[in-house]
């Protein structure tokens, strides 16, 4: 009997269990996942806690519910990887050999990264939302707050969801205008990128919704320390912005095991090709979703669109035939914008996001770099994709894990 | 589109970026170091192969891991490269400006 082991049960992790079950025979393969959590969150849901337009319950079920009965389930700790004697060891001190090792570890907040970030102020004045707990906290502060000045932070790329802390300004603008306290409010966006739009095309069509919400800009802010006393945050270059309250992205890293193991970079991330999807560690070892170091989002879409990839590459290193799926980095997001309206972007490693519609060329019915009430209807219709399709490994109708260049807007960009 | 640096016409992005490595010299940098009012001194250009490497691998390019480099800290690369040094880093070194995905 061989042996499939998936570190991880989070979005990547469960939809490859599901996945894998039907493909490897039974009477062949066991399968085996392991996690020490027994909730799995619905992340993109925790943007919406804070202006409590998910609840709690709205994001979080049993890990169970969503994994086939034939994979067997360990809830324990991952101390590390040994691909030398292909065994993963156990906190619980457990040894377990595989055959095949599927890394989906993902990735945490790290804030401990940035001086003075995590102080007798964290959950207080200094918030994230990138955590359950940390959404349910802001939530709680946001009913009260009678306004003042809201920082919201990206500390250094690559995050997870790059858009979400540009959605979190939006929601915060239509949340506090429709308290009818927005003039009480004053918002401002701090980025070590050059601009809250970065790609030529989004910056143009964008740019005037950061007007349009009265939304200031501090770009090119390389934090250096938070200043929880005077409620200043500091840059390398002498910037410094003041705040009442702090909603930051702290540094994302891969998950600790990673670097127990001995193989990530120095964020814990692991060496993965970015087309195969085969880890640099050991050939028989996989990585998937925000585990990997590839220079692809960190994002859900991107771990099913690259899932269906690695399916077919695994099992053909199984068969022993040479690996011919490519990952093309492809990606897409809803963007909420307040106010029920949302934009959608879809892109690849080469190709950025550009205007035309989704997810039938010339058809639609979502509009690619436009704010419409439909593409809102479709954020919020995906929760229920994910939850019924997407972590069960249902193939959603019309997108394709590589990206479509139908009916897309080129023309404003050169393609190589 | 194209431009001409240093007397050489060269690929670049709307915002005068370099997208092709390949085609980089060092009087080119020296050139867009003049634009970008940068004076380039013999650490600048250990920053800037430090860099170049980073990209070939496909590695991130982050204020932080300029400051774990070896090469430089975060103060000394502010002082190399003033005002948004890995913006105008990347552009003398003939690579992409750090982006995210919109």
């Amino acid at each position: 009997m061989k042996r499939l082991v998936i570190l991880g049960a989070g979005t990547a992790g469960t939809m490859m269990a599901n996945l894998m079950v039907k493909k490897l025979p039974k009477h062949e393969w066991e399968l085996v996942i392991v996690d020490q959590n027994r909730t799995h969150y619905y992340q993109p849901g925790f943007l919406f806690l804070p202006f409590d337009i998910y609840q709690p319950e709205d994001v979080i079920k049993p890990i169970n519910d969503f994994l086939p009965k034939r994979v067997k389930r360990i809830v324990a700790g991952i101390d590390r990887v040994e691909p030398k004697s292909n065994q993963v060891l156990l906190e619980n001190g457990e040894l377990i050999t595989y055959d095949l090792l599927v890394i989906a570890t993902g990735c945490n907040i790290a804030p401990e990264e940035v001086n003075g970030m995590m102080s007798d102020k964290w959950y207080k004045e200094v918030f994230d939302f990138y955590t359950y707990d940390g959404a349910c906290a802001l939530r709680k502060k946001l009913q009260t707050w009678e306004g003042g000045k809201l920082v919201i932070h990206i500390t250094e790329m690559p995050i997870k969801c790059p858009v979400a802390p540009l959605e979190f300004a939006f929601l915060a603008d239509a949340f506090f205008t429709e308290k009818g306290m927005r003039d009480k409010v004053d918002i401002t966006f701090v980025t070590p990128l050059s601009g809250a739009f970065t790609k030529p095309v989004a910056s143009k069509q964008l740019t005037y919704l950061l007007k349009e919400k009265n939304i200031k800009i501090v770009a090119d802010f390389a934090i250096e320390r938070v200043d929880s006393d005077n409620r200043k945050i500091h840059d390398y270059g002498g910037q410094e912005v003041d705040y009442d309250l702090l909603v930051t992205v702290p540094t994302n890293m891969g998950d600790p095991m990673v670097a127990r193991s001995g193989f990530g970079n120095d964020l814990n991330y692991v060496p993965t090709d970015k087309c195969t999807l085969q880890s640099k560690v050991a050939d028989n070892i996989f990585v998937i979703g925000d585990a990997t170091d590839l220079p692809a989002s960190k994002a859900g879409a991107v771990a099913h669109f690259e899932a269906e990839v690695m399916v077919e590459n695994m099992m053909h290193f199984i068969e022993g035939k040479p690996m011919r799926f490519e990952f093309d980095g492809h990606s897409n997001c809803f963007i909420e914008t307040g106010h029920g309206k949302a934009l959608l972007i879809d892109f690849n490693y080469t190709h950025e996001p550009v205007e035309g519609s989704f997810p039938l060329g010339g058809f639609g019915p979502l509009k690619l770099l436009k704010e419409t009430r439909m593409n809102h209807m479709g954020k919020l219709a995906f929760r229920w994709v994910y939850w019924n399709m997407l972590l069960k490994g249902v193939p959603i109708p019309f997108v394709p894990a590589t990206m479509s260049h139908a009916g897309k807007d080129f023309s404003a960009i050169e393609c190589d | 589109m194209t431009t001409t640096l240093a007397g050489k016409e060269v690929n670049v992005n709307a915002e005068g970026y370099m997208t092709d490595l390949n085609q980089w010299t060092k009087e080119i940098a020296l050139e867009i170091a003049q634009q970008e009012e940068v004076t380039l001194n013999e650490k600048s250009w250990q920053v800037i192969t430090w860099i170049q490497e980073q990209f070939k691998n496909e590695d991130a390019l982050t204020i932080r891991k300029v400051g774990k480099s070896g090469v430089t800290d975060i103060k000394e690369f502010y002082e190399l490269f003033p005002n948004g040094p890995l913006k105008k880093a990347s552009k003398i070194a003939g690579i992409p400006k750090p982006v995210s995905c919109i």
